[in-house]
């Protein structure tokens, strides 16, 4: 067996991370990024709310939400930068801040859906 | 005197310059000339020092691709009325090292290529006497498009990241590598993944897909390569899951 | 048999620049499909404030929901929606090249994987939005 990296798993992560932020994401930015604030739309007041986010479903929901997309930026903003910037020498330090970064919202996602 | 089109070819000399520089030719402008010609009209009549590779000029023998106004292109399927009236300018494939005029070194490519192994493996190879490998029309075709590869080398020229990264394999060493992986008679892609899945054999690539926009053949090494991801990850799993199984 | 010498030939070496991606329009597209990277980082991040400020009560989210409302965010919000849309687009139409699916040994069509890919999306899209909106 040859040199194997763990890149295929950090390409699955990439690749169901896009997919979940291609199918969610655009209708949550809609929503809560515009529509509600600019009042276009009524949104749920601050019980109800959090009486959804308490509900098993959407805490499950919530997590993989704010999860694996991050690990999709990590993977794709990571190649970004080799490329569009030519600073693949940086790779040590590219690395600990992509997937560090998707790391630490990871954490404080299993915590935020956990506590809430 | 007929109309003619401006030609802005790429000239050098390794013994001379040190850099290359353009040179402008009048050529005749003619309905059924392609770039080809017109570089064949200077060297016959002009200038007979300007070097470039070409043989076949009907698009089957690849070697005739160049930068044809910045854009990678068979020049022998390349018609100059569709650059007049303007200029034509004519320059070595990119991301190549340039030996003479339009002529570049392929060596590394050519190294690539026989590390996918790009021919039949078999685990056990069986006597002639037995006769073909037999195969089926539909297992043909799941392979076929990826076959059609000339390796003109349009793609590499394409591809930004083997211009950023020379360590990466490039569309259409994996494109090939797939083809036999894809072949019902092949046994050999446990042998080419090793290759191809370590980080700088496929994963480098980013889906920019402009080697399948250029590509002469429709072969898509674009989607040959998420193609393999897609197997790489899988047998990367089973090999996590299992890790007895071995090859 | 002898093994040919090899003399490497003195060859013009170029090197790409570091700013190839303005170089045409397909390059173009493509980085800026990348950095579509950073819009989903960005409202996952909003996201998880949302939920803090939820978590630490109510006078905290009316906070937050004063902040949503700032030009700044609204206009970054706008941006967001613009590539987190490129990217679905993007993400859905380039699906069936990376997945070859097969039936009986003949390749299905592109659109038979794009088109259930919409389809999910929207039915995502609208299911989200019934949730949050049904009052
Ligand atoms: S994949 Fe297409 S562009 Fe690339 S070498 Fe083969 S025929 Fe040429
Ligand atoms: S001369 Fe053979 S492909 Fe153009």
């Amino acid at each position: 067996m040859g040199k194997r990296s763990n890149e295929p798993f950090l390409w699955m992560l990439f690749s169901v991370g896009g997919t979940i932020a291609a199918l969610l994401l655009p209708v949550h930015v809609f929503l809560f990024g515009l529509a509600f604030p600019l009042g276009w739309l009524d949104g749920p007041g601050y019980e109800a709310l959090l009486a959804l986010a308490r509900h098993p479903l959407t805490r499950v929901y919530l997590l993989v939400f704010c999860t694996l997309p991050l690990f999709h930026y990590a993977h794709r903003f990571r190649y970004t930068l080799y490329d569009g910037l030519q600073i693949k020498h940086l790779n040590e330090l590219i690395n600990t801040f992509c997937y560090g970064g998707a790391i630490v919202g990871t954490a404080f996602a299993v915590y935020l859906t956990w506590s809430i | 005197m007929a109309e003619t089109i401006t030609l802005e070819v790429q000239r050098y000399n390794p013994e001379k310059d040190t850099e290359p520089g353009l040179q402008t030719y009048e050529v005749p402008l003619k309905k059924e000339w392609v770039v080809l010609d017109a570089l064949n009209y200077v060297k016959d009549k002009v200038d007979g020092s300007l070097s470039f590779r070409w043989s076949c000029r009907m698009g089957i023998c690849g070697s005739c691709g160049m930068m044809v106004n910045g854009e990678p292109k068979l020049t022998c399927a390349t018609f100059l009325t569709d650059y007049a009236p303007g200029t034509v300018r004519v320059e070595p494939l990119k991301h190549f090292p340039v030996l003479r005029d339009l002529v570049v070194d392929i060596t590394d490519f050519l190294a690539k290529l026989s590390r996918a192994k790009p021919w039949l493996i078999r685990k056990q190879e069986k006597p002639l006497a037995e006769g073909e490998y037999l195969q089926t029309p539909e297992q043909l075709d799941a392979f076929k498009q990826f076959s059609m590869c000339i390796n003109c080398l349009l793609c590499y020229a394409a591809c930004p990241v083997y211009g950023l990264d020379p360590l990466f394999s490039g569309p259409a060493a994996i494109a090939l590598a797939q083809r036999y992986n894809m072949d019902s008679r092949d046994q050999g892609a446990a042998q080419r993944l090793d290759i191809l899945s370590h980080s700088d054999g496929i994963w480098g690539c980013t889906f920019v897909g402009e080697c399948t926009e250029v590509c002469p053949k429709h072969v898509d090494p674009a989607g040959a390569i998420q193609q393999y991801k897609l197997t790489a990850t899988t047998e990367w799993f089973k090999s996590m899951l299992m890790p007895w199984r071995g090859e | 048999m002898a093994i040919p010498t090899y003399y490497p030939p003195r060859a013009y070496r170029t090197r790409v620049s570091t700013y190839w991606w303005l170089r045409s329009w397909p390059y173009l597209r493509f980085i800026l499909r990348e950095l579509s990277s950073i819009s989903v980082a960005w409202f996952v991040l909003v996201t998880l404030l949302q939920l803090g400020a939820l978590h630490r009560g109510p006078a905290e989210y009316a906070r937050f929901g004063e902040w949503l409302r700032s030009p700044l965010m609204i206009a970054g919000n706008a941006v967001a929606l613009f590539f987190l849309l490129f990217h679905a687009i993007t993400w859905f139409n380039l699906a069936p090249k990376a997945m070859a699916v097969r039936i009986r040994g003949k390749r299905v069509p592109p659109l038979f994987i794009t088109v259930p890919n919409y389809i999910a999306w929207l039915a995502a899209s609208l299911f989200v939005a019934f949730v949050l909106l049904r009052g």
